[in-house]
């Protein structure tokens, strides 16, 4: 009997997983269909599902309208640079939090964290400013270094994460066998760290590369960006949701490559901690 | 070389003192052992003299030169930790490479020096393994291996068998020993259990609370225990410590006579009492005895087997000479 029970909460649960699943891939597989469809037809109403003319006119105007690929560009230069930054500035920041914490260390990652709970907004026009003054309105390099700062906190308390999880006897090891502190980091702590760093990488790849805000603010036409390209398809003089949908289709397809290839490592990212 | 001095050293924890002033000399290839029940400050203590931790005050010589202010990479000293700390990633042949390659020692001489440890250490068919795929034994040899091949001044073990089974732990016990035979460097070793410290051991330094209790050979501590606390530590079973009216006999607070240095008689004991739980091995027997009126229970080894069972009435004498004397602060009395 209870083996029934079990087995009855499994089939339940699986339900519901997909269930919940479906519905929230939902909404991206509604725009993936509407880049095929015709613009009369992405509003019919009712709304038409899978028994329509596809067609890929969609992504031969979007292609022809705007350089898909320097927005592309732009957008593995910024969220590739911007990881890469921030695991530079992240990896000696969280060495020193995990290994050597002070009294002030548990403070300090929570005020981090709380930058993440300011409204981008609040801090928009100061930032604007800067930008101005150091001209880096619509630079990649401007960019780059602002969404290294938005996610900052996250890479920092993730390789936080990871490295209270490497036992302190193995780094003094280290010092004890004379490695310097920059040795004991390259050598020993960041290849033992790999799989924490990997899914900190790729969690913050995915993050900038979906960063809308900022991109669609601080740019203009040389460094913006997929989100730019994205938004220069919802004009308010015309309904053109087949050509947005292809748009936004172009756009988040490289990033859902990538994660659907690197779905292991991002789940252990994720759960790391939590689960063992 | 590999003398080491401690001079008024302290070790604060925030407001607490855990390593009240203190002075020790460790001599060139002496075999010194820090012994002490857990929390008495001598794994701080070594990890003080390996640089890991910050001395609050006092100095610290190696080899004559002032080390305190120099960090563990430069001081010379090799250390196994309880662990093991093996880096996961990298091979055995890399783990033990690790120490020569921060060094800076060419390649060649590495090779050569791998070579001889891993012979020395019966690691040779395990070189290309990761630490992961080794036993607890074998990933203890790379542990000591890669101490060896940096050549230190001096070797640090921090309870480095306890996470060894019983019969492994001994046979680890004496490959130690012989290599510090082989290769009189001086080693300071960390454990809590008096039988490693009486059979390593040079010089054994009994700590309490961050206070040394006692230094010594292992038979000067067994022979003349210089307080209570040392005499109940060293020696396995316990010392038997006995208060009141028997010891005011002997104009002592406190006397203690060891377990071996009572004899079992037939009859007209100086003590008697009542078997408990006896333990016959063969070549000893211990008793527990007791209702002797002295304290709430003694211990008796004899050597080989006597037939006595729980319950029955057994008649002691302890040895005169080998009784130890204590006053009223637990200090012996000469």
């Amino acid at each position: 009997m209870a083996r029934n029970v079990t087995n009855q909460r499994k089939l339940i649960n699986t339900v519901l997983a997909w269930g919940i699943g479906l519905l929230i891939f939902f909404p991206i597989l509604w725009t993936i269909l509407t880049s095929f469809k015709s613009e009369a037809t992405a509003i019919a109403d009712p709304p038409v599902f899978l028994f329509f003319d596809w067609t890929l006119d969609n992504y031969r105007v979007v292609q022809e309208r705007s350089d898909y690929m320097r927005f592309l560009w732009n957008s593995v230069i910024i969220a590739g640079g911007s990881t890469l930054l921030g695991i530079i500035v992240a990896v000696p920041a969280a060495w020193s939090m995990a290994f050597v914490p002070s009294a002030r260390t548990k403070d300090i990652l929570l005020w981090m964290l709380s930058t993440k709970m300011l409204p981008a907004v609040g801090v928009l026009y100061p930032i604007y400013l800067i930008f101005i003054k150091m001209g880096l309105l619509d630079s990649r390099v401007g960019l780059t270094v602002v969404l290294m700062l938005i996610n900052l906190p996250i890479i920092i308390w993730m390789l936080y994460t990871y490295f209270r999880e490497i036992p302190g006897e193995i780094l003094e090891a280290a010092r004890m066998d004379g490695a310097s502190l920059k040795e004991e980091i390259l050598y020993v702590l960041t290849p033992m760290a790999v799989p924490g760093i990997a899914s900190t990488v790729l969690l913050n790849i995915i993050l900038a590369w979906n960063e809308a805000f900022w991109t669609l603010n601080l740019t203009a036409a040389k460094a913006a960006p997929l989100t730019a390209f994205i938004a220069s398809y919802s004009s308010p003089e015309g309904l053109f949701y087949a050509k947005l949908s292809a748009a936004s289709t172009m756009a988040i397809a490289p990033i859902l490559i990538l994660g659907w290839f690197s779905q292991k490592q991002l789940v252990r990212g994720l759960t790391f901690g939590a689960v063992k | 070389m590999g003398q080491i001095t401690l001079q008024q050293v302290t070790k604060n924890f925030g407001d607490v003192q855990v390593i009240p002033p203190l002075d020790l000399t460790i001599e060139d290839g002496e075999f010194t052992v820090f012994v002490g029940p857990s929390g008495c400050g001598k794994s701080t203590l070594l990890r003080l003299i390996a640089g890991l931790e910050d001395i609050t005050s006092g100095t610290i010589l190696i080899d004559g030169a002032d080390a305190t202010a120099i960090s563990p990479a430069k001081r010379g000293l090799a250390m196994v930790f309880q662990s093991y700390a093996l880096y996961p990633h990298m091979s055995v042949r890399k783990n033990i490479a690790f120490p020569m390659r921060m060094a800076g020692v060419d390649k060649a001489e590495q090779d050569r020096r791998i070579e001889q440890a891993a012979t020395a250490l019966n690691l040779t068919d395990y070189l290309d393994r990761r630490p992961g795929q080794l036993s607890g034994g074998q990933r203890q040899r790379v542990a000591i291996g890669r101490a060896i091949v940096r050549e230190p001044a001096a070797f640090l073990f921090d309870e480095p068998l306890s996470n060894l089974d019983a019969a492994l732990r001994v046979g680890m016990r004496l490959e130690i020993s012989e290599l510090h035979k082989r290769l009189k460097t001086t080693m300071i070793y960390v454990t809590h259990d008096q039988v490693e410290a009486m059979t390593m051991a040079d010089k054994i330094v009994v700590l309490r609370a961050g206070n040394i209790e006692q230094v010594g050979s292992p038979l000067d501590l067994y022979r003349a225990p210089r307080n209570v606390f040392v005499a109940g530590f060293i020696g396995s079973p316990k010392m038997n410590l006995i208060e009141g009216p028997e010891a005011a006999k002997h104009d002592a607070h406190t006397i203690g006579v060891r377990p071996e240095h009572i004899d079992v008689v037939e009859t007209d004991g100086q003590w008697q009492g009542r078997v408990g739980v006896a333990e016959h091995l063969g070549s000893d027997t211990f008793f527990h005895v007791h209702d002797t009126g002295l304290a709430e229970m003694l211990t008796v080894r004899v050597a080989g087997e006597v037939n006595l069972r729980h319950g029955d009435t057994i008649h002691l004498n302890p040895r005169a000479d080998q009784i130890h004397r204590f006053d009223d602060k637990g200090l012996r009395i000469q």
